[in-house]
């Protein structure tokens, strides 16, 4: 892996208060991309969310049992592509058998995933010795 | 979370002042919309110009209050809705759902 133009490492306490700050890094981020040529103001909001719904997902799946009671984001930004990876120290889940939406029929929970899958272009969720990872990355045009 | 209401041509209009909404409020907005519900409001406005970010969570308390008033025979506008956040709606299609107006003058105007 070649040395990212930026790196971004933040720990924070599993409070949903801390989603605002994450939020606006990401939104920063996509402000600071040099050469990209699509709607930029698009991709601030998108990074925000796919921000937020991670990081809130990773609160939220962040067991009772968890001594540790943070969560990790790391944000790498290269010159044509951003790594972002979720650390959470919970029980985890199968992102495989996450549904899609019923459109149809819209429930009140369940859109933060399909959000991240649908503007992200990579989605990963792996379970390492100690904690679990969600992994996305974004390919900048 | 930031809100005032307001009572105009028999709408009850709920206008969130916060710019975002996100895990950490939207629990506050779903308690807001039900506890209106519950005291017997039956046609509620939210105004969101104020409001520059949604989340999942977000979306979700505002489809909490549309399904409880829809069970009432009632009605539930969101009104005022900036780009981005618009394109939330258009995404999971919940625009599809939801009984939208650009401006909150457009409802009020042909309900006089």
């Amino acid at each position: 892996m070649c040395i990212p133009l930026l790196q971004v490492d933040v720990v924070i306490p599993t409070e949903t208060k801390y989603l605002d700050l994450i939020g606006c890094i990401g939104e920063r981020i996509a402000k600071k991309v040099d050469g990209f040529t699509g709607d930029r103001e698009a991709l601030a909001y998108q990074l925000n969310l796919v921000l937020t719904e991670a990081t809130a997902n990773a609160i939220k799946h962040a067991s009772d049992d968890d001594l540790q009671h943070t969560v990790r984001i790391s944000i790498h930004l290269h010159s044509n592509a951003l790594h972002i990876k979720v650390y959470d120290y919970g029980q985890g889940f199968d992102l495989d058998t996450v549904p899609i939406p019923d459109f149809e029929h819209p429930q009140e929970s369940g859109m933060g995933l399909f959000f991240i899958r649908s503007l992200m272009d990579s989605v990963t969720y792996t379970r390492q010795a100690d904690y679990n990872v969600l992994e996305i990355i974004k390919y900048l045009k | 979370m930031r809100a005032t209401c307001e009572n105009i041509n028999n709408f009850n209009i709920l206008t969130v002042q916060d710019e975002r909404i996100d895990a950490h409020n939207s629990g506050e907005l779903k308690d807001t919309l039900l506890q209106m519900i519950a005291r017997g409001d039956t046609q509620i406005i939210v105004q969101l110009q104020q409001v520059r970010f949604i989340d999942s969570s977000g979306l979700g308390a505002l489809l909490a209050g549309n399904k409880h008033i829809v069970a009432k025979s009632g009605r539930f506008v969101l009104v005022n809705i900036q780009p981005q956040v618009l394109s939330m709606f258009e995404l999971t299609r919940l625009n599809r759902v939801f009984e939208i107006y650009a401006d909150i003058n457009d409802i009020l105007n042909n309900e006089t």
